[in-house]
C-alpha cells in the first residue's frame, strides 16, 4: 500500500477517535464553541486529504458532514441529538470506508446517497428543525437510522479487525515518556555493565548464564528504545525544498534540489541539532556554490544548478552529503584570504594540499564570498557549522573541484545518549575517549630506539611529534595537558591514541589503554562546564565515575597551551596590552649564539637558494628574484657556506630584500615580551620564546642596510622611549591581535584598547600618544563620534587620527574626514596604514626622501 | 534551599521555634546544615579527581547511579587540608537538579535547636566564613556555625 495512504489512514483513525469523543461532548453541551470548532476542523481536514488522495466516496461523505458542522458552528443550527446522530452516522460510514481502504488499498464500492441526503437535509433544515420533527424523525432515533444506512455499504468489511490493524500500527507517545525510557535504559545498561564486571571476577559463577541472557536482553531493549527515538532525516529536510525555491527566486538562479535517503533514521536529539547546520549549508550551496544561469551556460553546464542531499548509514554513523554542481571553491581566493588573515604564511600555504587549503573555510571569520548577500555571509559561517557538528561528536569534510562543484560530507553518530568509548589512563586517572574520534592506537618508541617498523616520536625544538607511516602528527601528553604531574622516570614506549579532530589528526599520549566500553554520556555539573576538555562524564562498569574527554577541546587546549609555564599573568592596564598578544615568531639560527627571532608577519617568503645563484653587484650580494635584483644582507655572524643559503625575504610590496641566515628553525606562537636594552646593532632585545632566551632582531636595521629609505620616515633603530606611541582603538580582538604585532614590529609603541570610552579614559589620565588609529564600527561610541570627541578639545586635539575600517567606499572616507579623521584606510590595506603612519609621524621638514635604492635595483 | 532566607522567618515565628540541623565537624569547628537540605550522608570514598577543576572541587562520585560533584568544604572555607589518613564523610545536597557532596571531617548527631539560641554572624568572623555562614547557634559549651548551602554552591558556580 502507498505510504501516503498508510499515513492518511493512521492519522484519520486518530482524528476519528477524537471526533467520536468530541461529538458526544457536543451533544451534552451543544453550545460548546471550542468543541464545535475542533470537530469542524477535524472533519474538514479529512475532507481535504480525501480530495488530495482522490478518494471520492470518503470525500463526499465528509463534505456532507462538514456542511452540517459548518452550519452548527455558525450558529445556524442547534446541535440537537438528531443532528449529532447524523454526523456520527457519517463518521461511522467514514470508518467503514477506511476499513475497506486499509484492507484493499482502495475504496470499497457502495452508495452513500441516503446518508448524504440525510446530512443535507439536516444542514438545510434550519426552519424545519423546530416545527416539524418529521423530517428529522429517521435521524432522531439513531438505531433505526443506522441500520438502513449501514446496509447501503456494499462491503461491510470485518470492521473490528481492520480498525485494529490501522489503529494499532502506531500510537502517539509523548517525547518525555521516551526520554524517561531512554534514561532508564541507560541506567540499566550501566547496571548490566557493573554486573558483568563482577561476574568476570568470579570463576564458575551460577550467575554467568542468566547474566548473559540479561545482557542480551538489555542490548535488545536498548536498541528497541533507541529505535523509538529515531526519526527519518527527511524531517530535517522538509523545509529545504521551499527554502531552495525561495532562494532561487531571490538570487535569480535556477536550482534543483534532489534528496536521497530521506528515510534514513537518526536519533531525534541529533536530528534537532543538525537541522540548523544543514539548512545553513544548503543555503550556502545555493548562494555561493551555484553560479547564475548566465555563468553556467558560459561554462557549458545545464542552466539549472543542482544541490543534492544524500543520507545513509555507515557503521553506527549517519553520513550526510551536501553536494552542488557549482563553481567549486576558489583555491586562489582561499589562499589569499588565509594569508591576509594570518592563518598561514605563503610558505606554509605553498606546502599545503588543495584539500588542506579548502579546509580553511572552516576557520572563524572566513568567508570567500566577495560580497555579503542577504542570503549568506551573515555571520553564521562554516566555522559555526563545524563547531555545531563537532559538538555532537561529528566530523565535517569537504571535497571541491574548481568548476565542477563541492561536496560536504558530515559524519555524525546515530545517537548521543550511549556511545562506545575507549578507556585510557593518564596520571593515575581514567578517562573515556569517544570511539568515533579514535582512529587508531599506536605504541611508539623514541627516535633511535624504536623497532624499524614502529612509529617514532621525534622532537622539533622540544615539541614532540609522531612520525606515523608517512605523516607527522602533533602530539599532546594527556598527563601534562590535564596538569596531572609528570611521569615518574623516562618512558621508552608510549601509548598514543590517534584522534580525529575535524579533518586533522592529533596524537594523545596516555599511560595505559584499557577496553572499550559502552558508556552513557551524562552532562557534567554546571560548575565544571567551563572545562572544555570534557564533554561529559559517566559511570563505568565498576561503579567509578570518569570524565569523558572531548578531543576537540584537547586539540584546542594543546594548540594554545604549548608553553604554559612561560606565560606570565596578563597585565591589567590598557597601556601594556600589547604584551599579552601572541605573535607568530620565526626562529632562526646564526652561528653558535642564541637563537634569533623575527615576527613571521614581516616576512614575505622563506627561501632556500642554491649558493651559485648568489651574485655580487657593486660589492653587494644580490640574487635575481622575481625578475629583479634583490639585495642580500648577511646577518651578522652568518656562516655563508654550504650548498644552499637560507634567506628570509622581506618585501614592502615592490621591493625585496633578503636576509641571509644559517638555518630556519621553527615558527612559534609566543607572547612577544621584548626586554629592550641590548647594545648590539641589529637586535631589538631579547625575549623568551619556546622557553628559551631568544634575540629578537631589529628588522628595521637590516632593511635599512639594503635600502636606506625602506621606512621613509626613518626612526630610531632602537625604538625605546623615543619610539612614536600609537593608540589603537579597535573592538575586535582579532584585529587587535593582527595589528598590534605589525605595529610593534614596525617600531612603534602601541597601546590597544577595545572601546572609544577606554581611549578617552587614557586621555583623561594624561597618556601621551603620537597618533591614533581607530576602527569606525564599534559598539556604544563609534569611531566618528570618537574622532569628533578628540577634535573638540583635550591634549589629543591635534594628533594624526587614522580611521582603519572594514569599509572604504568614497562615502565612508568622506564621512571620516568630516568627523575629523586625518586619513581613512581599509583594513585590508595594512601596508598603506604603515605608510600613512610613516608620513604622519615624519619629523617636520623631512619629506619622503629620494629613492636611494634606485642605484641597486635595475 | 537557602538557609539565609529561612532564618529570619524562624526568628519571627518565636523564640521557641525549633529547627533541625545535621551537625558536622570541620577542623574542630562544629557546623550545621538544615536537615531539609540534606539528601544523603555517606562515606567519602572513590572520589574521582577532576583535572583542571577549581581547587574547591574534590572530584565526582557515584551515588546509586547518579554522578555527584564533591566539594571540599575545608578548602572552600580556607581551612588546612585534613591529616593524610583521615577518612572523611560527605553530606549530599541538591541544587538545580544537580547533586553536590560536601566533604566534611565527621558527621555527628542531628540536633533540634531553638530560635532563641540563634545569633547573627559576629562582624569579626573571617570573610570566607562570614560569606558561607547563615548565623551561629549557642549550644551548651560550644558554638555551631550554620552553613549556607545555597551560598556555598552558588559561589562555586560563579567561578
Amino acid at each position: 500500500m502507498d505510504d501516503l495512504l498508510v499515513d492518511f489512514l493512521t492519522e484519520t483513525n486518530e482524528s476519528l477517535a477524537e471526533l467520536d469523543v468530541a461529538l458526544v461532548r457536543l451533544e451534552r453541551t451543544p453550545d460548546d464553541q471550542p468543541t464545535l470548532s475542533l470537530i469542524f476542523r477535524l472533519v474538514h481536514t479529512i475532507k481535504g486529504t480525501c480530495g488530495f488522495l482522490s478518494l471520492p466516496r470518503l470525500e463526499r461523505v465528509a463534505h456532507a458532514a462538514e456542511n452540517v458542522l459548518g452550519r452548527l458552528r455558525d450558529g445556524d443550527l442547534a446541535a440537537t441529538s438528531a443532528i449529532v446522530s447524523a454526523v456520527l452516522a457519517a463518521l461511522d460510514r467514514i470508518k467503514e470506508i477506511m476499513a475497506g481502504l486499509a484492507e484493499a488499498g482502495a475504496e470499497p464500492a457502495g452508495a452513500d446517497d441516503a446518508l448524504i441526503a440525510a446530512l443535507d437535509a439536516a444542514a438545510a433544515g434550519r426552519e424545519t428543525t423546530a416545527s416539524s420533527r418529521d423530517t428529522d424523525l429517521p435521524l432522531a432515533e439513531p438505531p433505526p437510522l443506522a441500520e438502513p444506512l449501514l446496509a447501503e455499504a456494499a462491503t461491510p468489511a470485518p470492521r473490528e479487525g481492520a480498525d485494529a490493524v490501522v489503529a494499532g500500527q502506531t500510537i502517539r507517545v509523548g517525547v518525555d515518556v521516551l526520554e524517561d525510557l531512554m534514561t532508564l535504559v541507560s541506567e540499566l545498561v550501566l547496571t548490566r555493565n557493573q554486573l558483568l564486571q563482577l561476574a568476570r571476577n568470579e570463576q564458575n559463577s551460577p550467575f554467568t548464564v542468566p547474566l548473559q541472557r540479561l545482557s542480551h536482553i538489555t542490548t535488545d531493549l536498548q536498541e528497541g528504545v533507541m529505535k523509538t527515538r529515531m526519526q527519518p532525516i527527511g524531517n530535517a529536510w522538509n523545509k529545504l525544498p521551499r527554502l531552495v525555491r525561495d532562494l532561487g527566486h531571490e538570487l535569480g538562479k535556477k536550482i534543483d534540489l534532489v534528496m536521497h535517503g530521506a528515510e534514513t533514521e537518526l536519533d531525534r536529539q541529533v536530528l534537532e541539532l543538525i537541522k540548523d547546520p544543514l539548512t545553513h549549508m544548503v543555503r550556502n550551496s545555493a548562494d555561493h556554490g551555484l553560479e547564475g544561469s548566465e555563468e553556467r551556460r558560459a561554462a557549458g553546464k545545464p542552466e539549472t544548478g543542482r544541490i543534492t542531499l544524500n543520507a545513509y548509514h555507515e557503521g553506527g554513523h549517519i553520513i550526510i552529503e551536501i553536494a552542488d554542481d557549482g563553481r567549486g571553491l576558489s583555491i586562489e581566493r582561499i589562499r589569499a584570504k588565509a594569508q591576509a588573515l594570518g592563518l598561514a604564511s605563503e610558505v606554509e600555504l605553498a606546502a599545503m594540499s588543495e584539500g588542506q587549503i579548502q579546509r580553511f573555510i572552516f576557520h572563524a571569520g572566513f568567508s570567500t564570498a566577495a560580497a555579503v548577500t542577504a542570503v549568506s555571509g551573515r555571520g553564521v559561517g562554516m566555522d559555526v557549522v563545524k563547531t555545531n557538528i563537532e559538538r555532537i561528536g561529528g566530523t565535517i569534510d569537504l571535497k571541491s573541484t574548481q568548476g565542477a562543484g563541492t561536496i560536504f560530507t558530515i559524519k555524525i553518530p546515530l545517537t548521543l545518549a550511549i556511545v562506545a568509548a575507549l578507556i585510557v589512563e593518564a596520571g593515575g586517572e581514567r578517562f573515556a575517549i569517544p570511539q568515533i574520534s579514535v582512529v587508531e592506537l599506536v605504541r611508539a618508541g623514541l627516535a633511535g630506539e624504536a623497532a624499524s617498523d614502529q612509529p617514532v616520536i621525534e622532537r622539533i625544538n622540544e615539541t614532540p611529534v609522531l612520525r606515523l607511516r608517512d605523516r607527522l602528527l602533533p602530539l599532546v601528553n594527556l598527563r601534562e595537558l590535564l596538569g596531572l604531574g609528570a611521569a615518574a622516570g623516562v618512558a621508552r614506549e608510549f601509548y598514543i591514541v590517534i584522534a580525529q579532530v575535524g579533518s586533522s589528526l592529533i596524537g594523545v599520549i596516555v599511560d595505559r589503554v584499557f577496553d572499550t566500553e559502552e558508556i552513557v554520556v551524562k552532562p557534567v555539573a554546571p560548575i565544571l562546564r567551563h572545562i572544555t576538555m570534557f564533554s561529559g562524564n559517566t559511570i563505568l562498569g565498576d561503579g567509578s565515575v570518569i570524565m569523558i574527554l572531548d578531543p576537540n577541546g584537547v586539540a584546542r587546549a594543546s594548540g594554545s597551551a604549548g608553553n604554559g609555564e612561560s606565560r606570565k599573568p596578563l597585565p591589567a592596564t590598557a597601556e601594556t596590552m600589547t604584551s599579552a598578544t601572541r605573535t607568530a615568531m620565526l626562529l632562526f639560527r646564526v652561528g653558535e649564539g642564541t637563537p634569533k627571532a623575527v615576527p613571521l608577519g614581516l616576512i614575505a617568503r622563506l627561501e632556500d637558494i642554491p649558493r651559485e645563484r648568489i651574485e655580487t653587484s657593486s660589492g653587494q650580494a644580490v640574487m635575481q628574484y622575481r625578475g629583479r635584483l634583490m639585495p642580500l644582507i648577511p646577518f651578522a655572524g652568518a656562516t655563508l657556506a654550504g650548498e644552499s643559503q637560507a634567506v628570509l625575504v622581506f618585501s614592502d610590496g615592490t621591493r625585496f630584500m633578503g636576509l641571509m641566515v644559517d638555518e630556519i628553525v621553527d615558527v612559534m606562537d609566543e607572547v612577544l615580551r621584548i626586554e629592550l636594552g641590548t647594545e648590539t646593532a641589529g637586535l631589538l632585545g631579547s625575549a623568551v620564546i619556546g622557553g628559551r632566551a631568544t634575540d629578537v632582531i631589529d628588522t628595521d636595521y637590516w632593511l635599512r642596510l639594503a635600502y636606506q629609505d625602506w621606512f621613509r620616515a626613518g626612526h630610531d633603530p632602537h625604538p625605546g622611549a623615543l619610539a612614536p606611541h600609537l593608540l589603537l582603538v579597535e573592538d575586535s580582538e582579532f584585529f587587535r591581535q593582527l595589528l598590534v604585532p605589525v605595529l610593534v614590529a614596525a617600531g612603534y609603541r602601541v597601546s590597544a584598547v577595545e572601546s572609544a570610552a577606554q581611549a578617552l579614559r587614557l586621555r583623561a589620565a594624561g597618556t601621551r600618544v603620537d597618533a591614533i588609529i581607530s576602527d569606525i564600527v564599534m559598539p556604544d561610541m563609534d569611531g566618528r563620534a570618537f574622532a569628533r570627541a578628540i577634535r573638540e578639545d583635550g591634549a589629543w586635539r591635534g594628533l594624526p587620527l587614522i580611521a582603519f575600517s572594514g569599509r572604504a567606499e568614497p562615502a565612508d572616507i568622506a564621512a571620516s574626514r568630516q568627523a575629523g579623521f586625518t586619513e581613512h584606510i581599509a583594513k585590508s590595506e595594512r601596508d598603506k596604514l604603515l605608510a600613512t603612519l610613516r608620513d604622519q609621524l615624519a619629523p617636520v621638514g623631512v619629506e619622503s626622501g629620494v629613492d636611494a635604492a634606485s642605484g641597486v635595483a635595475p | 534551599m537557602s538557609a539565609a532566607a529561612a532564618m529570619p522567618a524562624a526568628e519571627a515565628a518565636g523564640a521557641d521555634e525549633e529547627r533541625v540541623f545535621v551537625t558536622l565537624m570541620l577542623a574542630d569547628q562544629l557546623c550545621g546544615i538544615p536537615v531539609l537540605a540534606v539528601r544523603d550522608v555517606l562515606a567519602a570514598r572513590n572520589i574521582t579527581r577532576i583535572p583542571l577543576a577549581p581547587a574547591e572541587i574534590a572530584g565526582s562520585l557515584n551515588l546509586r547511579g547518579r554522578i555527584v560533584t564533591a566539594i571540599d568544604l575545608r578548602r572552600r572555607l580556607g581551612l588546612p587540608p585534613p591529616p593524610e589518613a583521615a577518612s572523611r564523610m560527605a553530606v549530599v545536597t541538591e541544587q538545580g537538579g544537580e547533586l553536590y557532596a560536601l566533604l566534611v571531617d565527621q558527621v555527628s548527631e542531628v540536633l533540634s535547636l531553638a530560635a532563641r539560641d540563634f545569633e547573627h554572624n559576629p562582624p569579626t568572623l573571617p570573610m570566607l566564613w562570614a560569606s558561607h555562614s547563615a548565623g551561629i547557634y549557642r549550644l551548651p559549651g560550644r558554638l555551631m556555625v550554620v552553613l549556607d548551602v545555597g551560598r556555598i554552591l552558588a559561589l562555586t558556580a560563579a567561578q
